[in-house]
């Protein structure tokens, strides 16, 4: 008898220090997601194969993806997503994790019409020009996203391998 | 205070809970992937710990012995574990939840951590006063913390090592934790040298 008085006061007590608790401190909600949407590039460049950074960091905390997806954000995106996931970034939860080759956009000059229809197309805004000049793409700012291909219509621009030996720092 | 110093050092480092108690291995392998995780689970643990074995011995001295109940002692400490490894995640979801979603599902199974019920069963054994049932909490909580921080670095390092593709993952990891076992063992017979 004392048994079950003895511990019914202890289990009565404890639960009703954590009803207190937590009355008092209730937790927020979603705040990974906003602090691994503000560490992705927003490109919206959908090489995640979500349609934008937002989902994609839902994605990401639903763990429906890996955190290797985003070649635009590249090496230091992948470190600080591990940081605030916990995950290592080399295990992907569904397709196989993007290697960061990093790609850069290079426009024939000779080929191109000067259209500035692929300025608008570029998130980062790397490619300078106008109307009737000849464009061309600044390499720093170039995440390498393909999203200015498809606009242009003579087809002068192509992804070839970033050469770090004749890139200027940005 | 002396006696306090090597409670503090014995738990610490010479019986240390992970690697020559073998208790806790749960956390050590599942929350070692990432230094800051293992950072956070060192700290929810260390805390859970310290409260586990400081209320074990309140409740052994002041229910359990004056009511003969002391075969109910098991079932007391883990209502007391369960309780206060609850309070520690509800502090943690509100204080920091970028922690709190890093290390899921392992907050709550601090409570099946065999370390934290070990520890508190252990403490009533080793300890007649509050205070070095306390220290007992506080050198455990240094000894997992110190292991898991440690342990995890290094997995850091290794994941970027060229590794055989059989060695990679667990296997790397269990010789690694094998190795660092073999190398606390040299702290045996520290509580000697600190004695005289």
């Amino acid at each position: 008898m004392t048994a079950v008085l003895v511990l019914a006061a202890l289990a009565l007590i404890a639960g009703l220090m954590l009803v207190a608790l937590a009355h008092k401190l209730p937790a927020r909600s979603e705040p990974l997601v906003d602090a691994i949407n503000a560490e992705l590039p927003q490109t919206q460049c959908a090489q995640c194969g979500y349609p934008g950074c937002k989902p994609y960091a839902q994605a990401i905390v639903r763990g429906d993806v890996g955190i290797d997806q985003c070649p635009p954000g590249g090496e230091r995106t992948r470190v600080r997503l591990a940081q605030l996931t916990g995950q290592t970034g080399r295990e992907s939860v569904t397709a196989a994790p993007i290697e960061p080759a990093p790609m850069l956009a290079v426009i024939d000059e000779e080929r191109c019409i000067g259209c500035a229809l692929c300025l608008p197309a570029c998130p980062v805004d790397a490619i300078v020009g106008a109307p009737q000049f000849m464009h061309t793409v600044i390499a720093a700012e170039c995440t390498g996203c393909e999203l200015c291909l498809a606009p242009c219509p003579v087809d002068c621009i192509a992804l070839a391998p970033r050469d770090p030996k004749t890139e200027i720092a940005a | 205070m002396t006696d306090l110093a090597l409670i503090l050092i014995a738990t610490a480092l010479i019986n240390n809970v992970i690697l020559v108690q073998f208790l806790g291995l749960c956390p050590f392998l599942g929350v070692s992937r990432q230094l800051g995780a293992a950072f956070g689970m060192a700290l929810a643990t260390g805390f859970v710990l310290i409260l586990a074995s400081t209320l074990g011995f309140l409740i052994e001295h002041a229910l359990l012995l004056p009511f003969e109940l002391t075969h109910l002692r098991t079932l007391a400490f883990i209502l007391v574990i369960a309780a206060t490894v609850q309070a520690t995640e509800i502090v943690m979801a509100r204080t920091s939840p970028l922690m709190y979603n890093a290390l899921g599902i392992y907050l709550p199974l601090i409570t099946t951590n065999c370390a934290v019920l070990g520890v508190a069963l252990l403490t009533i054994r080793a300890s007649d006063r509050l205070t070095e049932a306390l220290i007992y909490g506080v050198g455990t909580s240094i000894g997992f913390g110190l292991v898991l921080c440690v342990f995890a670095a290094m997995r850091e390092y290794l994941d970027d090592l060229a590794i055989p593709e059989s060695w990679r993952g667990s296997p790397i990891a269990l010789v690694t934790a094998a190795l660092m076992s073999l190398g606390f063992l040299g702290f045996a017979g520290l509580d000697r040298s600190f004695g005289q």
